[in-house]
């Protein structure tokens, strides 16, 4: 079973997010980064699978050149090949864009099963997956917490407001996973070792057949018109307990008049 | 003559969700609002909407929409797009919303804004605010496509408002084609839960990872039992196995705003900030002085929590009693 997983490189979790007020968008150029924990999981869901069932397994991003330090991080956890898809162009783009430049990437690999996790941690939309698996025309399987392959068959657990679905699909097929549906490995020795040897295959926008018009800037529907901080709330009070503090925040509650 | 914003209206636990009714209460202020309401519903489900503003509804009550999720749902709702070509449709931001407009915006080749706050409509121009980044930032975008503008809508950005409109229905027709059953819902499992729901608490408690534990959850159950309150939970507490995804809040959980947030041994990641950072106030219990969280507090005890909250606790019953 091969499994395609898309994920995205994103600032470090040690790194405040900024927007740059000219471009609109996120900074990422000169910030330290990582693969997205959410993507991880994706990551270590796709190893899980394919241990049980063999295959193997494509990790697939989209991003600036220092995406490749969460490149080599998704080889050494045991990742058999990666694709970065690099090109100035696609700066901008926004989810609709993302996705058909994923899913062209997606179409020249050979896949019975792709995974994603379902939103990025930095700017979790929660639909490219969704758009994905439409450009692709493979039942998308979203929200899974617990995903388990019988043959040609793929059942999850997925997350409802009330508790969760069980949920079939034939494969082919996108299952878009959870945060928390597991712990993601950390790369050993020999896995990081390993890593230096895979190869990361390198496309261009062109390389996937996408006119400069289809993607980034100029394909994106959604366009940021401003961006802006929200008026501060004020801090109020803080003490410090010295014996005292649940009775301070039983008095706060009297003068709320909660209580 | 009045633009026409469609409301998406989703059911869930045998009810039209209160969401549904905020996106109502916002469309019927920007334009005339209609709502698409598909799948089996309960009886009243059609009178709920237009009491809140719907002045009509186009309704399919199919099991199609229900056995095999969200596929049909895209499929039917484009179709209704394409002939009536409303300026605005709005989903909101659930499981359900979230899929059936990724596979529309994808369908119909039109994009979507998601995370809206709020939005305005200018000759046909739709301005939405997105409370970016965990509300780190508050943007606004727009979208240029031609024809009908999708946005997905946060929960709690407005309040429900009842707007009696005259009962007005039509009848769609189930979607047949087949390739959009391929996603088979074979069983709903429901949690069950105890104490009010996290929606609709005046009062949530919630803890993190410093609660280092599932069973000293406990004494946030005992809190929230005395000021009749329901518990929550971070990421970081929900990942780490603590207490079940249903008790999540932030981001990629629920979105609060009762009149007091407890948040207990919750740093205040941006992940979190965004599903509760709209309460009313804000009470903080952390022993890092530096945590995020208390730039955001009404008032917060920099100090042990196994302390401070036993001590609340005990001075909340005594009050009571008094």
């Amino acid at each position: 079973m091969n499994v395609v997983v898309c994920g995205k490189v994103i600032p470090a979790s040690s790194v405040t997010i900024e927007i740059d007020a000219n471009t609109k968008r996120i900074v990422r150029k000169g910030v330290t980064h990582e693969l997205d924990p959410a993507a991880a999981s994706a990551v270590e869901e796709a190893l899980r699978l394919t241990e049980k069932h063999g295959g193997a397994v494509t990790l697939i991003t989209m991003g600036i050149s220092d995406a490749t330090i969460g490149i080599r991080n998704a080889l050494a956890m045991g990742a058999t090949s990666a694709v970065h898809i690099l090109d100035d162009a696609l700066a901008g783009s926004d989810t609709l864009a993302t996705a058909k430049v994923l899913a062209a990437a997606i179409k020249k690999q050979e896949f019975d099963l792709v995974l994603c996790a379902t939103e990025s941690s930095d700017s979790y939309s929660g639909i490219v997956p969704g758009q994905i698996a439409y450009f692709l025309g493979v039942p998308p399987v979203t929200f899974a917490k617990e995903i388990a392959v019988d043959g040609n068959k793929i059942t999850i657990k997925r997350q409802s407001e009330s508790g969760y679905d069980v949920v079939e699909a034939n494969l082919p097929a996108l299952v878009a996973c959870s945060s928390g549906i597991n712990e993601p490995r950390y790369p050993q020795l020999k896995g990081i070792m390993a890593a230096k040897k895979k190869g990361i295959k390198v496309y261009t926008a062109a390389d996937l057949g996408l006119s400069p018009d289809q993607v980034g800037d100029k394909g994106a529907r959604e366009k940021v018109l401003t961006v802006g901080r929200p008026p501060k709330r004020q801090a109020g009070q803080a003490v410090t307990d010295e014996g005292e503090g649940g009775k301070q925040i039983a008095d706060f509650l009297a003068e709320i008049k909660v209580i | 003559m009045a633009d026409i914003i469609w409301v998406y209206a989703e059911i869930s636990e045998d009810k039209i969700t209160t969401t549904s009714l905020e996106m109502l209460a916002k469309a019927s202020e920007v334009g005339k609002a209609e709502a698409i309401l598909l799948g089996p519903a309960p009886e009243d489900a059609a009178q709920t909407l237009a009491k809140h503003g719907a002045s009509k509804i186009y309704r399919c009550a199919d099991g199609v929409y229900r056995d095999y999720l969200t596929l049909p749902a895209a499929e039917t709702v484009a179709s209704l797009i394409q002939k009536h070509s409303p300026a605005v449709m709005l989903f909101a931001s659930s499981y359900t919303g979230r899929d059936i407009v990724a596979n529309l915006s994808a369908r119909l080749d039109c994009g979507a804004i998601t995370d809206v706050g709020d939005f305005q409509l200018k000759d046909g121009s739709v301005e939405a605010t997105i409370p970016a980044l965990g509300a780190s930032y508050q943007n606004t975008s727009t979208l240029v496509n031609q024809g009908t503008k999708i946005l997905v809508v946060r929960p709690k950005s407005f309040e429900p408002k009842v707007n009696e409109q005259p009962l007005a229905i039509e009848e769609v027709a189930a979607t047949s084609d087949e390739v959009l059953r391929k996603v088979h819902m074979k069983e709903r499992v429901v949690v069950k839960r105890e104490g009010p729901s996290l929606e609709g608490a005046k009062i949530v408690v919630s803890g993190g990872r410093g609660l280092k534990g599932e069973e000293q959850f406990g004494l946030l159950k005992d809190l929230a039992d005395v000021l009749g309150g329901a518990v929550g939970a971070s990421r970081a507490a929900v990942d780490a196995g603590w207490v079940p995804y249903a008790m999540q809040i932030g981001q990629t959980g629920k979105t609060v705003k009762p009149d007091v947030y407890f948040a207990i041994g919750i740093s205040g990641a941006v992940q979190h900030l965004s599903g509760m950072k709209t309460s009313k106030y804000i009470i903080t219990v952390n022993k890092d002085a530096e945590a995020p969280i208390f730039q955001y507090s009404d008032f917060g005890v920099v100090g042990d929590l196994f302390k401070v909250v036993p001590q609340l606790i005990e001075e909340l019953k005594k009050r009571k009693g008094a």
